[in-house]
């Protein structure tokens, strides 16, 4: 394991421990005036969802930062022995990365439909968001063929290991996105009174946005590490 | 308001009607931490057996053929995995953080409470998965509970083809189940308290669940890592972790991998699961020793500072695993460094814990009986964890039976002994019912001493030399008293093994005979002490969720009609706000 991945633990901790030190410097002991100090709510005024999507999204990075960790520390020996082989990375991956990058930007004009509450074109946005990321998926399958193709499907070498696994495990992440989106759709279309469904379906859309906004930002680090090395 | 919206969100509170709903499918967190309860002391009986059965081959190699050597690697392997994850991290975040979270924090349920009843089912699937190992051809994977590779996918281990697979993929499984309830557990402390909880007004039990959540949402991915991997190298012959070797006369098929980065990815996850069991018990320990000696928590603040401190400590202590695998000599000082500083908070916590006894009116109840012997298992083991963490000291004793000491002393005793002190606690809320009292102190004494006689001669082995993971022994390599304690070693581990059966019998008979609880029999201050039914009905709090006004330990406060006011209790006569020192 590298230093760096114990700094960024420690990084992390220090976040964490700066967003509650105001909290913590209270004497709960000698509170004067308790019914003044009434804590009034949740921490932040983030939804319990949005909390959720944020814990969730801090687990996703200690994967993939592990996980690219690992890439490295594996390389280094790699390389040392001489079993590390470079290849090339197949062309279609720019092609893919435009496509996620545009499921992204529809998932954003998505979102800003559902603030407005308008429903229809909201409808027609995020078809073509969740479309775009199938696309992205089904293009990836074509990248490992691209890679079969050129004659490195060998996963012994594990610079072509880790292509498949960490865009598998990526992959797998914008499934289970594609899982909410469709749970998006048929809550668009689930007769409940108009007041609930606009803030329902502007949460959920707003959630889901987030997520696609992130995974895609994990695919460009993914991808610039698999460029660069 | 945000906590109207949040911690009183009756609208949205599943409303279970059949005995389904209630009592299997339920999204109620006091049945789903039951439900984890139940499935994590089932599971670690049977890792309870596997070690009974392991000390009887060490204890007495010429009497009993209970097993070959191969079935007391499996053991091995399957008693440490069960017992560090399956049992204490599933009792402690998914039993005890799921009952006590929102009942302390003044919530009606978890905030994503369908995720939380998902939990429970996907990590009963993890267990029978791992069970699963046990009919599968070859059994379960012996190669120790660190699975280090390349020994655990190499033929003539017990378990490399299938039962490796099945105990990662368990791994697997259980991790999703885990961040499913921990995303709950995370989430319903930061924004589903009730009116009046302030961060700094939890119970010391909650912030110890809280933060050792964060942990293992941090932690495990680096298991899921390292597990995703070595499948691979298992199955389709990547070469992550396994280099190419002559093994039985064969060549493997793989080349290059390096065994060295499956140890770092594995103790960055190990490491801070050590306080993924420990935090909760300190927490827990806090709260069971100050209800009990009717005195504040000693230094509370310094508590939640310490809990803090130990929680992101324990990210960059996990090489002093690995000292005798090979490393840069200043790598090993600086995690030898780190591991002493990490002493400091937790040393500071030992101090309080003391602290807070002196001069409390002290009750010793069957749960004060378990948490004061936590003291006494914790120092011990402790200390000796200051042996292991010198790169010096640690290099002989390593592998020895010093190591199976300290790390049975420090996160299997002391978090077992604060398990059954909160269960003696918190059982008459859960049932109703008090736990038989005679029958609780006569396990507490035969567990503590017995845990002593056990361990305190496996130091001494250490120092012998002896090394751990050894099916048996030879008289020619050690002397006969050796063996001799070897046998006192199995014969107490016996007798501390049947006392379980006294909780067991005790659990079951004081739920239909035990005498009735009453809401409060501890006189406790905190919020799960105040619900209006005992057990707690659905939704914990009747019409109107508690308020509240103090901390969690207002106990013996001058001018109080009684020893103790409850948090929900507001300023007023009798009931005067403390000002003593926290």
């Amino acid at each position: 394991m590298t230093l760096g991945t114990a700094y960024t633990a420690l990084g992390a901790g220090v976040l964490v421990w700066a967003f509650l030190v105001r909290s913590l410097r209270a004497r709960p002991w000698q509170t004067k005036d308790a019914v003044g100090a009434l804590h009034e709510g949740g921490e932040t005024s983030l939804t319990p969802q949005r909390i959720g999507l944020f814990t969730f999204l801090a687990v996703i990075s200690s994967l993939f930062g592990l996980f690219i960790a690992a890439y490295h520390m594996r390389m280094m020996d790699g390389i040392a022995n001489g079993d590390w082989v470079h290849y090339k990375v197949p062309g279609i991956l720019w092609f893919n990365t435009a496509v996620l990058m545009l499921g992204s930007a529809t998932m954003q004009w998505a979102k800003g439909a559902a603030e407005r509450g308008e429903f229809a074109p909201l409808r027609t946005r995020l078809i073509a968001g969740g479309a775009l990321t199938g696309g992205f998926l089904l293009l990836q399958l074509l990248a490992w063929r691209e890679l079969g193709a050129d004659g490195f499907l060998s996963v012994r070498n594990p610079a072509i290991a880790f292509f498949y696994l960490l865009t598998a495990v990526h992959g797998l992440h914008l499934v289970g996105g594609l899982a909410v989106w469709g749970y998006t759709l048929r809550r668009l279309a689930a007769p409940t009174a108009p007041a609930v469904r606009v803030k329902d379906v502007r949460q959920v859309v707003g959630l889901c946005t987030l997520y696609w906004h992130y995974l895609m930002l994990v695919w460009l680090v993914l991808f610039g590490l698999m460029l660069s090395t | 308001m945000a906590y109207v919206a949040m911690a009183d969100r009756d609208h949205e509170l599943h409303d279970p009607q059949t005995f389904i709903t209630k009592y299997i499918w339920s999204q109620d967190h006091k049945v789903i931490a039951i439900q984890y309860g139940v499935t994590a002391i089932a599971i670690g009986l049977v890792a309870l057996v596997l070690s009974l059965v392991m000390r009887l081959q060490l204890g007495f190699p010429h009497t009993f053929s209970l097993i070959a050597p191969a079935d007391y690697y499996q053991a091995i392997t399957m008693h440490g995995m069960i017992m560090v994850i399956y049992l204490l991290t599933a009792l402690f975040l998914g039993g005890f953080g799921n009952y006590l979270i929102p009942l302390m924090c003044g919530a009606r349920d978890m905030v994503f409470p369908y995720m939380n009843m998902l939990s429970y089912w996907v990590y009963l699937l993890a267990v029978l998965i791992l069970v699963a190992g046990f009919f599968i051809p070859g059994g379960p994977t012996g190669a120790g509970w660190t699975l280090y590779p390349p020994q655990a996918v190499s033929t003539g281990t017990p378990g490399a083809s299938w039962g490796i697979v099945c105990m990662l993929i368990s791994l697997g499984v259980f991790i999703v189940a885990f961040t499913m309830g921990g995303l709950n557990y995370v989430t319903t402390v930061l924004q589903a308290r009730c009116r009046g909880m302030t961060l700094m007004r939890m119970p010391l039990s909650v912030w110890g669940i809280f933060v050792a959540t964060i942990l293992g949402l941090l932690a495990f991915p680096a298991l899921l890592v390292s597990a995703v991997m070595m499948t691979l190298d298992a199955t389709i012959g990547t070469s992550f972790f396994m280099p190419a070797m002559l093994s039985m006369g064969h060549t493997n098929t793989h080349a290059g991998g390096s065994p060295l980065l499956f140890q770092h990815l594995f103790w960055f996850f190990g490491h801070p699961e050590v306080y993924i069991v420990a935090l909760p018990a300190f927490g827990i320990v806090s709260d069971l020793l100050s209800t009990h000696s009717r005195r504040h928590i000693f230094g509370y603040r310094m508590m939640v500072w310490a809990i803090l401190a130990i929680g992101c400590l324990s990210f960059v202590v996990w090489a002093h695993h690995m000292y005798v695998s090979g490393m840069n000599p200043y790598f090993g000082f600086f995690f030898a460094t780190t591991t002493l500083i990490i002493a400091v908070p937790t040393a500071i916590k030992v101090y309080n814990w003391v602290l807070t006894l002196w001069r409390g009116d002290i009750h010793l109840t069957v749960p004060m009986l378990f948490a004061i012997g936590f003291i006494f298992t914790f120092i011990h083991g402790g200390l000796t964890g200051l042996f292991l963490g010198n790169v010096t000291v640690d290099v002989p004793l390593s592998a020895t039976y010093f190591v199976v000491a300290h790390f049975h002393m420090v996160m299997g005793v002391s978090p077992i002994l604060v398990v059954f002190g909160a269960v003696y606690h918190w059982y008459p809320k859960m049932s109703g019912k008090m736990l038989n009292d005679t029958l609780g102190r006569l396990h507490f004494w035969i567990t503590f001493l017995g845990v002593y006689a056990i361990y305190l001669p496996m130091h001494y082995l250490g120092i012998m030399g002896v090394p751990r993971r050894y099916y048996a022994y030879s008289t020619a390599d050690f002397p006969q008293s050796v063996q001799e304690l070897n046998a006192a070693i199995t014969v107490s581990a016996l007798i501390v093994g049947a006392a379980q059966l006294i909780l067991l019998f005790n659990l079951v008979y004081s739920l239909f005979k035990g005498k009735p609880a009453g809401p409060n029999p501890w006189r406790g201050t905190s919020l799960e002490w105040q619900t209006p039914d005992t057990p707690p009905k659905h939704g914990n709090w009747g019409p109107k969720l508690p308020v509240v006004y103090r901390w969690a330990y207002d106990y013996s406060v001058p001018g109080a009609s009684e020893d103790f006011i409850p948090q929900n209790v507001p300023p007023g006569p009798g009931a005067p706000l403390s000002h003593g020192h926290g």
